[in-house]
């Protein structure tokens, strides 16, 4: 039950290091992502067509956040995550696409996606679910967004700069170890 | 105390819920803060981060959860209550304001063109539930309710036969494979009898009442003591993370049933037990509690 302190983009000795248990807080960049934006990177990736920003060096954050313009610029008021097992049948995919190190989320994923963290070299975190406050003040700076028009605010791709993001629990990690399994079978 | 009118209602309505989204209700906060102490491990760490995401949220008046929910507003107003035909209206426009000025995430998607209007606002949201009494008094319970939580409601329509002891059986097993996508630790809101949209809506508002509150018939909260005890030795615990608080609270309401009907509708409210009251006195004055 390590505590660490990691920064993006994370190489694979960051992720070896990560068991289920261990607490990592995260500075640097990461991306939000739920189910449209998932489906949305997938079709342009079979399409041949490129993604706006390069997710492989970004922490993948499935977040709807609220979010404010100040002087015409974005600004992060409230950013928990949301529930994780949604993105279960498109993660695999998402994950071998676009070679995500790292998925910050609640309550889990199934097995689909335990497998592909195994295959890619990837962990999934769990953050608190309803901190949104919390993390929000871990925010930084919102350096861009994508997709916004056509997805709306809590589906879009917010690009977030952050630094010490956290407490982020392993709770899946790249050796197939997942905290639910486990806890399901006691 | 300004006269009471159709802006100034608006304006009420805007600061409730401004302070729903940005400050939980004191019995709430205090049972979290129990909690913590129970707690070790993982399931510590959990409930000291929302302890110290509540105190960032109502210092800094800002959404404590990014999920600000789906408006929902439980009204009891007198027949003779002045403002009750416009009462919809100023709600309506109250969540658009509150939208942009808190602000609020645009939670309102059509379910066949995906539209989001951005303002809260779609068919039938805000939600309001009218209950029309004698006098011309009006209470307005502001209700936002997020989606995590919301996703992990259901509905038993049982044999009669089988009765509560089914029913228990399946609520406790119902919050085990929910695990953490509800948010726990949560407030359970149960309905049983009357029909199938009847236990539903019972389970809801049974979500008003505050942690500790026992129904009032000893039968009734007799069953919400045993199934608090009985969920909470689980061991889903805060966030699914392991550990014995998985419920703050079990809130049961009832209705007659049918002979050959025995529903039980089950609601469940996230850690974020987000909600406010507003009152309007028949002497004209006006309590936000």
């Amino acid at each position: 039950m390590k505590i660490l302190h990691l920064q993006t983009p994370l190489s694979t000795k960051d992720i070896k290091k990560l068991s289920v248990g261990d607490t990592v807080y995260l500075t640097g960049k990461l991306f939000t992502a739920r189910d449209e934006t998932h489906k949305k990177m997938i079709e342009l990736k079979k399409k041949g067509k490129k993604v706006p920003f390069n997710p492989k060096e970004l922490a993948l954050f499935h977040c709807g956040p609220v979010v404010k313009k100040e002087k015409n610029k974005w600004v992060i008021v409230s950013a928990g995550p949301t529930t994780s097992i949604r993105m279960e049948d498109f993660e695999e995919e998402f994950l071998l696409a676009f070679g995500i190190k790292m998925i910050i989320g609640k309550g889990g994923m199934g097995e689909k996606t335990l497998k592909s963290l195994k295959k890619t070299g990837a962990v999934y975190t769990h953050f608190t679910g309803g901190a949104g406050a919390l993390a929000a003040k871990s925010v930084k700076e919102v350096e861009n967004v994508y997709f916004l028009e056509e997805l709306g605010i809590p589906e879009a791709a917010w690009i977030l700069k952050v630094e010490h993001f956290g407490p982020l629990i392993v709770t899946m990690d790249a050796k197939g170890n997942s905290f639910y399994e486990k806890k399901k079978k006691t | 105390m300004a006269k009471i009118s159709n802006k100034n209602i608006e304006e009420i309505l805007i600061e409730g819920i401004d302070q729903a989204e940005t400050d939980l209700p004191k019995d709430v906060i205090k049972a979290l803060e129990k909690a913590a102490t129970k707690e070790k491990g993982l399931a510590k760490i959990q409930l000291e981060t929302i302890l110290k995401n509540i105190k960032i949220a109502s210092k800094e008046g800002i959404p404590m959860c990014q999920d600000t929910g789906i408006m929902t507003f439980y009204i009891e107003a007198g027949t003779e209550f002045k403002y009750l035909s416009a009462l919809k209206k100023i709600i309506y426009n109250a969540v658009k304001k509150a939208t942009k000025e808190i602000p609020l995430r645009p939670n309102t998607v059509n379910p066949f063109t995906k539209e989001n209007p951005g303002n809260n606002t779609g068919s039938h949201i805000p939600y309001i539930n009218w209950n029309i009494v004698k006098g011309s008094e009006c209470t307005i319970y502001i209700l936002p309710k997020g989606g995590g939580s919301e996703n992990m409601s259901a509905l038993w329509m049982l044999n009669p036969n089988e009765g509560f002891v089914k029913a228990k059986k399946l609520i406790v097993e119902h919050i085990i494979n929910a695990g953490g996508k509800p948010c726990p630790p949560t407030i359970v809101g149960i309905g049983i009898g009357g029909g199938a949209d009847i236990c539903m809506s019972l389970a809801k508002k049974a979500l008003l009442r505050k942690i500790g509150e026992r129904n009032k018939e000893k039968k009734v909260a007799k069953m919400e003591k045993e199934l608090i005890e009985l969920i909470n030795k689980t061991g889903v615990g805060p966030m699914g993370m392991g550990g014995g608080t998985t419920v703050l609270d079990v809130h049961i309401e009832y209705a007659h049933r049918h002979p050959a009907s025995f529903p039980v509708g089950l609601v469940l409210q996230c850690w974020a037990d987000r909600k406010k009251t507003i009152k309007f006195t028949k002497n004209g004055t006006i309590k936000v509690i």
